[in-house]
């Protein structure tokens, strides 16, 4: 029993990241109509810089600010500069730029830090809370900054007159524009915003995986398999996809050492998880490709 | 005195296909404007080429000052407010979020206030369904939603896409009584588009007449509302 | 297109005497260059595969890594185990690598644009775990791989082994390219183009498209299959993590820089990639004693920002520059 707990504990700790990588991913999706490939390099690149200011002497919490504040100017100047004049360009040609972004992201990271693996530090003190230490201290650390970092989102988007102004251009541009709403200016927000929000769930996870340049990987394709799960249009969708994702896929494994155990046989273990992601995001696709609480956009002719 | 908004020789394109050839008028300000004509005759289009949503060439002054080449939304902020065909209300968001966005651009917050106490004034069926979400309101209820955001701006100038279409004749004669009120308790001026002529023209003072991308006829609305062509081709009569 | 089919002569006619010439330049024509052009050759064909696809079929792929791995896999699988003969595998591997992708073009069928992209993005990115999952290790010798032996050259013809390595995949690549370009070329072609240029069109000409694109697809996998095929025989080993969500990259590079839509294009974006993949160690020398710099720079830096770059200035690759220069030249004949 209490293995199944820190499961589920482990699970949820894992959907923290998901759910905020999965976010990123919507928030320009929803903006803009494209998916972000190159989200999950964006966000190791800025859990290195993180580290390079820790190495330089900052503390964790303020190198975190710091490169979450970086990371927020490197959105907004990839939309600005890269991405803005390729607005009614055909989507091949922004898939490849996407694509080009990943690669230069976690080459120059390599280039800069080399591929080593490097230790990273957790900011939240060694112990295990629950009962009979059921959650590691730097799992529940995890939780709790998302839910934090989340709930400050929401509230900036439903409370803020600069939180409605995005809303509104993400929905409909065109008429945003008429009630003089800088639509171009929501864009780039919208790409600082999830570079930060990527950057945050970067830097959570890298005590959990360790860092190097290609951390994040596996974890962008469970963001997508979130995504998909939640919704790929809805925000709230996808948050609610990434801790669902995170259980589950603890919870697959969890089954599979359990079948090991009891009768020799192994059909799926940890090797697997990015095999069951790959399953989920086809099958989501295939079957309801509105996901749990999306809604499915119809072609027009 | 200059006109409020003076348009000379605008020529509008869809792509390549051209859809207004130098059209030219005037609208002083204080009067309610419209501007008439058959499906594709560029009634809309115009509207769309004064806040540049559409490639254009001409001239457009607005309170003297050009503004041919700026982006929709900067013109917007000098006060001109659009209510598109198909009214445009922010279906997800609720009553209130459409009101507040449009005050977006506004930094002063008593005035705001003051502003939709009004809104609410000429329209007290939004202030029942402040909280509910734009997309469920009955047509009638989304267009005094759009035309109450447009007050939101401010604006000097309004321009309406088609108000009446898709809806029941007595609400779009509320909704006129409403704009005629407007007109003269805000002092802003008004162009309107509008297939239906004979409720336009009772409510105009001047009107223009396009058809096929150009003004074919221009005049107070009680002297085009007497001319013979216009009586058999848009009056019916 | 007399002109164009008079170059390509000419260039198959000097492929194919040019390493003939081996025994009177040892030096410049070395065994390690043909190898080096053989991976040429293979890169060429996986671009041409991921062109049928995307360039003239607009599906897009970032996962054509996963079927060059089956190819490679299935080759290595039945040289290792079945002791197949190397030739036999590419036809086997072409006939796998079809199945393969026709049952992918089936769910594909309801994806488009980001959705597609997305859907091989992932399969890209799982392929290596696939490899190496215990109950098909007996097969695919888990992380190890598989090691192989090199073709050996035939009826006792006085070449190298390279040098046999190098007319095999020649062979191959002109059969394949030739018969690409009669499809290209017939209405089964310019059916594919027109369910890429404008989808709904297509359908009301009558032109049924499900069959097309996952015929397509199926044909577009059998290609970089055999791609995968031959360099299993080339490298004369595989193993998971050479397959990883870069090898895809690199096709997509191939595809941009060479020319999407492009046969020629795939053959330039072949050559690309190889070139630079392999000056990679001499870029990063450059940059950390020419330049000073402490970084080690890598292909794939180089690789992102030309993808970027080409997009931006030269969106048809090299092969549609070019295209436009030899215009130019013509008109200026008159």
């Amino acid at each position: 029993m209490e293995q199944f707990l820190q499961q589920i504990a482990s699970g949820l700790a894992n959907g923290a990241i998901y759910a905020c990588v999965a976010l990123a991913l919507v928030m320009i999706y929803v903006s803009t109509d494209h998916i972000n490939f190159a989200q999950g390099e964006m966000a190791m690149f800025s859990t290195y810089l993180s580290w390079q200011l820790m190495t330089w002497g900052l503390s964790f919490w303020g190198a975190f600010v710091i490169a979450v504040a970086l990371s927020f100017v490197m959105g907004v100047a990839i939309e600005r500069l890269i991405l803005r004049p390729l607005h009614t360009a055909p989507i091949l040609s922004i898939i490849v730029v996407f694509i080009g972004l990943l690669a230069i992201f976690n080459s120059m990271a390599g280039a800069i830090w080399s591929y080593l693996i490097k230790e990273y530090p957790s900011p939240f003190p060694k112990s295990s809370f629950g009962i009979a230490g059921v959650i590691g201290s730097h799992q529940l650390g995890v939780v709790i900054v998302t839910l934090i970092v989340l709930g400050l989102l929401f509230a900036f988007f439903r409370y803020t007159p600069l939180g409605l102004a995005m809303r509104a251009a993400a929905q409909n541009p065109q008429m945003a524009r008429l009630v003089g709403v800088r639509v171009d200016w929501m864009l780039a927000l919208g790409w600082g915003l999830a570079a930060s929000v990527g950057a945050v769930a970067g830097i959570m996870v890298a005590h959990i995986v360790y860092l190097d340049p290609n951390m994040m990987a596996g974890i962008l394709l469970y963001a997508f398999a979130s995504a998909l799960v939640g919704g790929i249009s809805t925000p709230a969708g996808a948050v609610a996809g990434g801790f669902i994702v995170g259980v589950l896929e603890n919870m697959v494994a969890y089954a599979g050492n359990q079948i090991e155990q009891a009768t020799g046989i192994y059909i799926i273990g940890n090797g697997e998880k990015l095999t069951v992601a790959l399953i989920i995001v086809i099958f989501v696709l295939t079957v309801k490709p509105a996901g749990l609480f999306g809604r499915v956009v119809v072609k027009r002719v | 005195m200059a006109a409020l908004l003076e348009v000379k020789e605008l020529k509008a394109f869809y792509g390549q296909t051209q859809s207004l050839y130098d059209v030219s008028f005037d609208i002083e300000a204080g009067g309610i404007t419209t501007l008439l004509g058959a499906n594709g005759a560029g009634k809309t289009t115009t509207l769309r080429a004064i806040c540049n949503m559409v490639r254009t060439t001409g001239a457009v002054r607005f309170d003297g000052r050009e503004i041919a080449g700026l982006a929709t939304e900067e013109i917007v902020r000098l006060r001109i407010a659009h209510v598109p065909e198909g009214r445009g209300t922010f279906t997800s968001l609720t009553v209130d979020e459409n009101l507040r966005i449009a005050a977006y651009t506004r930094r002063d917050k008593a005035g705001v206030q003051a502003d939709l106490e009004r809104v609410f004034g000429y329209f007290p069926r939004l202030r029942e369904r402040i909280q509910q979400q734009a997309g469920t309101l009955s047509g009638g209820e989304q267009q005094m939603l759009a035309i109450a955001r447009a007050l939101m701006l401010k604006p000097r100038l309004m321009l309406l896409d088609e108000p009446s279409f898709g809806l029941a004749p007595l609400i779009v004669l509320e909704i006129f009584r409403i704009l005629r009120r407007i007109n003269d308790e805000e002092n802003v001026s008004i162009l309107l588009v509008e297939q239906n002529a004979a409720l336009a023209l009772d409510l105009a003072d001047h009107a223009y007449v396009l058809e096929t991308g150009k003004v074919v006829m221009s005049g107070p609305s009680s002297v085009v509302k007497d001319d013979e062509n216009i009586r058999k081709s848009y009056l019916g009569y | 297109m007399a002109t164009s089919k008079k170059w390509v002569l000419g260039l198959v006619v000097l492929a194919v005497v040019v390493p003939l010439l081996k025994p009177v330049f040892p030096d410049a024509i070395s065994d390690y260059r043909l190898f080096l052009v053989s991976t040429m050759i293979i890169a060429s064909i996986a671009v041409l595969g991921l062109n049928l696809l995307t360039g003239f079929n607009g599906q897009f792929s970032l996962g054509h890594g996963a079927f060059y791995a089956v190819g490679a896999y299935t080759a290595a699988i039945l040289m290792d185990q079945l002791s197949f003969p190397y030739w036999a595998t590419i036809p086997a591997a072409a006939i796998v690598c079809f199945i393969v992708g026709y049952l992918f073009g089936l769910p594909a069928l309801r994806l488009e644009g980001h959705y597609l992209a997305l859907a091989t993005f992932a399969l890209a990115l799982a392929v290596p775990q696939i490899l190496k999952y215990r109950w098909l290790e007996g097969l695919t010798g888990g992380v190890q791989g598989i090691v192989l032996l090199k073709p050996e050259v035939p009826f006792g013809l006085p070449l190298t082994e390279d040098q046999w390595l190098y007319y095999f995949c020649l062979i191959t690549m002109i059969i394949l390219f030739w018969a690409a370009a009669n499809m290209l070329d017939s209405r089964s072609g310019r059916a594919m183009m027109a369910i890429r240029d404008q989808n709904m069109a297509a359908e009301t000409m009558g032109i049924d498209i499900a069959l097309y694109k996952t015929v397509t697809f199926g044909i577009s996998a059998a290609y970089t299959g055999i791609a995968g095929a031959l360099s299993a025989s080339a490298i004369a080993f595989v193993a998971p993590d050479s397959f990883t969500i870069f090898l895809s990259i690199k096709f997509l590079i191939g595809l941009v820089v060479g020319g999407i839509g492009s046969l020629a294009g795939s053959v330039i974006g072949g050559i690309f990639y190889v070139l630079v993949d392999n000056s990679a160690q001499a870029l990063s020398q450059f940059v950390k004693n020419g330049l000073g710099l402490p970084f080690d720079l890598s292909a794939y830096t180089v690789f992102g920002i030309l993808l970027i770059v080409i997009i931006y200035l030269m969106p048809t690759g090299l092969a549609g520059g070019l295209q436009a220069v030899w215009r130019r030249f013509q008109a200026a004949r008159g």
